[in-house]
């Protein structure tokens, strides 16, 4: 793909800038850097921007500005943003792999190949990249689980999953925030909450930091 | 003055909702507020709540007694039916609930309507606004059976039925911008989403609300998560679609064949259960303009609100609706 990005309506009010179609640090990174250019300098009529994997939806307020006005502001803000590989912040995140913390470890481990503790060892060994946050408030998804332990999603999501579940699913892992039914992999969970509902700072982690999990049990 | 109130029946939709949050999106948090914000609006302009707060309710309606105190309120929204003690007041309504009285109010047309107290409400607020995440229940909270609402600096509203804006006789298509994901879908589905009717399904809750009609089956779905909005129209993989509303996931895998246009997206979420209609597709600019004009519509049936209430509170400080009052039975001095 090239480096300009396609630009796409979404109804009148916004519009999604893509810069590819498949989950890559390289593609996110130009995400975040846009990102970061439009809270910088916003154009006329800016209200919000979401970046997601490989995409940045930017909503606006059509009656003080026009696509055509906000999309050229956007491909000219994406021209000039230097998109650094490495902008973020880095946190260690606990996580304990207990059976009923992380109930489908065991058949995550049998798919890999591997035994429980490797299995842990890999998902350990590996750096995750916060990509976006999605879904619902605090579903912070990252990448970087490793090849050996990416499994498609269960056919059917399950229910009754607390709060703190670490899921994986592909190269994609996500930390819960809400009891949720899901067809990700529960591997574990921790004690850190994504999402501080009473907090100054209710989201702990940004697009384009990385995490580290520690073991506590 | 403080008015407690006992909730006595609530339906699973019922929520405190203000105009909502901005800026959150890329947390994961929606915007949230009122499905139908011309309907909300109203119920404000009517009550004139402190800080911009009211109960969204929707199927199961609504059931209040008064513990203490005496409180104005506005309902406005979809046809329901409201009662004081038994006794109904009609649909679009103002008046004052004291207390030990019961208030009940019952869907019986449409889906969504709006409850506004003339007082200050006590409860949280999360990022700034008391709009309710409905599937997280942070913001103001969902109303259930049980809880007691506490309001404070209450006022008696004089009573008076508003006048709802009437209904298009011939309603218009609901109006579309094709994509973003369009390319996901065959000649054939496009063709079909804007020459065969769907229907408005009672499947619905504040996330998205069910369309029956022909299956758009996506050619693929190995899309990304992509960021979403209120209106768009989500295709999952059985070809069904769903139309996103306020407490939308903010990102989501499923390709969004269009967006209904911002001046549509609220008719289509109160559109009755059972009702089939066709989508227009139009461009941006057209989108834009039918906003406008809905807007100035909006705004100046909310004037008409505002100058008929003037009259009435005229009137009740001339001492001269007193009658009209008692013959109501709404409000006993």
């Amino acid at each position: 793909m090239s480096d300009t990005p396609t630009i796409r309506p979404v109804g009148e009010g916004a519009l999604l800038i893509e810069f590819g179609d498949r989950i890559d640090e390289t593609i996110n990174a130009k995400v975040v850097a846009l990102d970061k250019a439009l809270a910088a300098r916003p154009p006329r009529g800016f209200l919000e921007a979401v970046p997601a994997y490989c995409s940045l939806l930017i909503e606006y307020d059509p009656q003080s500005t026009s696509q055509v006005e906000l999309a050229e502001a956007a491909l000219e803000l994406a021209g000039s943003a230097p998109a650094a590989a490495t902008s973020g912040r880095e946190h260690v995140v606990p996580i304990s792999f207990e059976p009923l913390d992380g109930p489908d470890l065991d058949q995550v481990a049998a798919q890999a190949g591997l035994d429980w503790e490797e299995a842990i060892a890999a998902f350990l060994a590996s750096r995750y990249r916060v990509y976006m946050y999605g879904f619902a408030p605090g579903y912070a998804y990252m990448g970087g689980v490793p090849q050996v332990l990416q499994l498609p999603r269960k056919p059917i999501a399950q229910r009754g999953h607390p709060a703190g579940s670490v899921i994986i699913a592909g190269p994609q892992c996500l930390i819960t925030t809400l009891p949720m039914p899901t067809g990700w992999w529960v591997i574990g969970r921790t004690p850190l909450a994504v999402l501080d509902a009473t907090g100054e700072r209710p989201f702990r982690f940004d697009p384009g930091d990385t995490i580290r999990f520690e073991r506590i049990a | 003055m403080i008015a407690r109130l006992q909730v006595e029946a609530a339906g699973p939709l019922t929520s405190l909702q203000d105009a909502g949050r901005r800026g959150v999106m890329r947390f994961g948090v929606p915007r949230s507020g009122p499905i139908d914000r011309f309907a909300f609006a109203a119920a404000l302009t009517a009550a004139k709540p402190a800080e911009g707060t009211a109960i969204e309710l929707s199927l199961g309606g609504l059931t209040l007694t008064c513990l203490e105190g005496e409180v104005g309120f506005a309902l406005c929204g979809a046809a329901f039916t409201v009662e004081i003690d038994g006794r109904a007041i009609g649909s679009w309504c103002r008046a004052t609930l004291g207390p030990g009285q019961c208030l009940r109010i019952r869907q019986s047309g449409g889906n969504w309507a709006y409850l506004a107290f003339s007082g200050s409400c006590t409860t949280p607020t999360w990022l700034g606004s008391r709009a309710t995440h409905a599937l997280s229940g942070l913001g103001g909270g969902m109303v259930r059976a049980g809880d007691v609402l506490e309001l404070h600096a209450t006022k008696p509203l004089p009573p008076a039925a508003l006048q709802a804006p009437a209904p298009a006789s011939h309603p218009a298509p609901i109006g579309i911008v094709i994509g973003p994901q369009e390319r996901f879908f065959g000649a054939g589905a496009l063709q079909r989403l804007c020459a065969e009717p769907f229907i408005a399904t009672g499947t619905f809750d504040r996330m998205g609300r069910a369309l029956d009609g022909a299956p758009l089956l996506p050619l693929r779905l190995d899309m990304p998560s992509e960021p979403a909005l209120p209106g768009c129209l989500q295709i999952t993989g059985d070809g069904r679609m769903t139309m996103l509303l306020a407490d939308h996931q903010t990102t989501g895998g499923y390709p969004k064949i269009a967006a209904v246009i911002g001046a549509d997206i609220d008719r289509l979420a109160q559109m009755e259960a059972g009702t089939a209609f066709h989508f227009e597709a139009v461009s941006v600019g057209e989108a834009v303009k039918r906003f406008r004009r809905i807007a100035d519509w909006q705004a100046a049936a909310l004037r008409a609100l505002v100058s008929a209430d003037d009259l009435a509170l005229r009137l009740l400080g001339a001492n001269l609706v007193g009658g009209v009052v008692d013959a109501l039975g709404t409000h006993e001095a």
